[in-house]
């Protein structure tokens, strides 16, 4: 069966932007972190096609690498976020009662935090580092997924292949995992595209603030605040990165929604 | 009723209390300690007689409940960088978030509300086609991508638009002035959320529509206006109450980045300042204000909408 255009789309531009960002800079051949100062903020040209930045790098080779990093962060910080909402939305869903309570208001207490000083104050205060930024854009994004988690599982609970799976002398952790997760996939693969643009547009947000990845390391939210200081002489500096990052929610969020709309 | 609304405001506290405690415990386990005590400068004494006066030096414990002690009498403790008390800084900002999250709020239901009811009731016409693709297209957008491009278009190529700030120096008392500065850091904040009102509107629009009261209003030959304003739209409308609940937060975590990429004096930027300065007490009471708010806002439409709705008052 062939995939509706809904989905194909997505797909392909999704595909598009893992090569370009993997792929290109093999093709390319230009080192992105190479500082030419004679030749700063230069327009288009033959050997940089997109120009330089305010360091004279190459602004192709700098959108290519700086995708690696933005689309990694994005996806690992997505997957943490899955991990925990699964973990917690699961166990408030299966056990109910106290623990359920006590987990749903952990739940809106995350929802009531004001994220992002949260997370600015927490990496300026432990130093940003890559694994930590995945930490915290994953610790903080994993509440809408908990919440949906919880009511499906709730809502399992008391099937009847639950039931024979219980009777069968299954322990919990086993019932969840063999026959509740496979129920979940639909509703985390939409939770995982969706979540994928949040997380990259928070990696860009907190990088352009400059406490996300950090210079030389290129991403696409740093390389707009180095072209910030340029908006008036070199547009085109700020418009590059945001374009990339657009593309890349627009992918993810069009996946998501063709996958949600195909469910119903 | 009452005993509803106590039982809210008890959750609510404790939701606080879990925020508070959280937060305050993070930047307290964090090396490096306040932006003050980071000058290479400073003598090892000079830095204990520091850590002495802000109460640093104290076990956890004590700092925290002398945090709480100092709470219940208003005082949030002084700003590590301005020397001012906290609890004021924050608050002198607040008006000018206030400002900038309520325009963007009356604005995203201005917007969405007309909007959604009309592509709720032409549900796949081209309008409403249009409307899906313009809101999906506005929800990808990196908001403070959008407020660069603004800013280029608006300020740098055109000229008509001000690129930041409150006020122009010299025109402070004049209404324009403030009108001009506030269209673009408006426009950036209430469009996110105006896309996602709209969605929600339509869907709920959509299905108010056929159910089998209107069905038989309309067979009854009730007139279309009086059908929408009162069968559909109150019916409709309600859901509308819990997503702008839910976007409170989010309405003031990106006022944090508008106001940063529009230097705008509010109480976001403030927040991305002391988060960047290492400003324990003012990221401390920034966390509680904003917290409050949340809280505050969902506990209010929690009450609106277990008051509107009777099928809830019931329970």
């Amino acid at each position: 069966m062939r995939p509706p255009l809904r989905v194909l789309v997505p797909s392909l531009l999704l595909l598009f932007l893992l090569l370009f960002a993997w792929m290109g800079p093999v093709v390319q051949g230009v080192d992105p972190d190479t500082l030419n100062l004679a030749q700063t903020v230069a327009p288009a040209s033959a050997t940089h096609p997109l120009g330089t930045d305010e360091s004279g790098r190459d602004v192709l080779a700098r959108l290519e690498v700086g995708g690696r990093v933005s689309l990694a962060v994005g996806m690992v910080a997505t997957a943490v976020a899955l991990g925990l909402g699964t973990m917690v939305g699961g166990l408030a869903g299966w056990r109910g009662g106290w623990t359920d309570r006590v987990l749903m208001r952990l739940t809106d207490a995350a929802m009531a935090v004001p994220v992002l000083f949260v997370s600015l104050a927490f990496l300026t205060l432990f130093g940003s580092r890559l694994p930590l930024l995945i930490g915290v854009i994953g610790a903080t994004s994993w509440m809408g997924i908990a919440r949906l988690v919880r009511a499906e599982v709730a809502a399992m609970r008391e099937a009847e292949f639950v039931l024979a799976a219980r009777a069968l002398g299954r322990d919990g952790g086993g019932i969840f995992l063999r026959h509740l997760l496979p129920h979940l996939m639909p509703t985390l693969t939409v939770a995982a595209s969706v979540g994928v643009a949040w997380a990259i547009m928070t990696e860009s947000a907190l990088s352009f603030l400059g406490l996300g990845v950090q210079p030389p390391s290129a991403s696409w939210g740093n390389m707009l605040t180095g072209a910030q200081t340029y908006l008036y002489s070199a547009p085109r500096l700020a418009v590059w990165p945001g374009v990339m990052i657009l593309l890349t929610t627009l992918a993810c969020n069009g996946l998501g929604e063709a996958l949600r709309s195909r469910r119903q | 009723m009452i005993r509803f609304v106590v039982q809210r405001v008890l959750q609510g506290l404790v939701v606080l209390w879990i925020v508070t405690t959280t937060t305050f415990v993070l930047i307290r386990l964090a090396p490096g300690g306040p932006g003050i005590l980071a000058d290479p400068k400073l003598s090892p004494t000079e830095r204990r007689a520091i850590e002495e006066r802000l109460g640093l030096d104290q076990p956890l414990p004590v700092q925290y409940l002398a945090w709480h002690r100092n709470l219940l009498r208003g005082d949030l403790g002084r700003s590590y960088l301005y020397q001012t008390p906290a609890a004021s800084t924050v608050l002198q900002r607040v008006p000018n978030t206030l400002l900038l999250a309520g325009l963007a709020l009356v604005l995203s239901l201005l917007l969405a509300i007309p909007l959604g009811v009309y592509a709720g009731r032409r549900t796949g016409s081209s309008a409403d086609r249009g409307l899906e693709i313009a809101s999906f297209v506005v929800l990808s957008l990196p908001p403070f991508w959008f407020g660069i491009v603004l800013i280029i278009l608006f300020a740098a190529l055109w000229h008509i638009l001000p690129a930041g700030g409150a006020t122009t120096p010299g025109l402070e008392g004049s209404l324009a002035d403030r009108i001009r500065h506030l269209v673009l850091p408006v426009t950036v904040l209430a469009l996110p959320g105006t896309a996602e009102l709209l969605r929600y509107v339509r869907s709920s629009v959509w299905g108010a529509t056929g159910a089998p009261h209107v069905v038989t209003a309309r067979a009854k030959g009730l007139r279309e206006r009086h059908l929408v304003r009162r069968h559909i739209l109150r019916n409709a409308l309600l859901p509308v109450v819990t997503v702008v609940g839910l976007q409170a937060p989010m309405l003031v975590g990106g006022a944090a980045i508008t106001e940063t990429i529009f230097s705008w004096p509010g109480m976001g930027r403030l927040g991305v300042e002391a988060a960047l300065g290492r400003d324990y007490p003012v990221v401390m009471a920034i966390t509680l204000t904003v917290a409050v708010a949340v809280i505050g806002v969902n506990l209010l439409l929690d009450v609106v909408y277990h008051w509107a709705d009777p099928r809830i008052r019931l329970e």
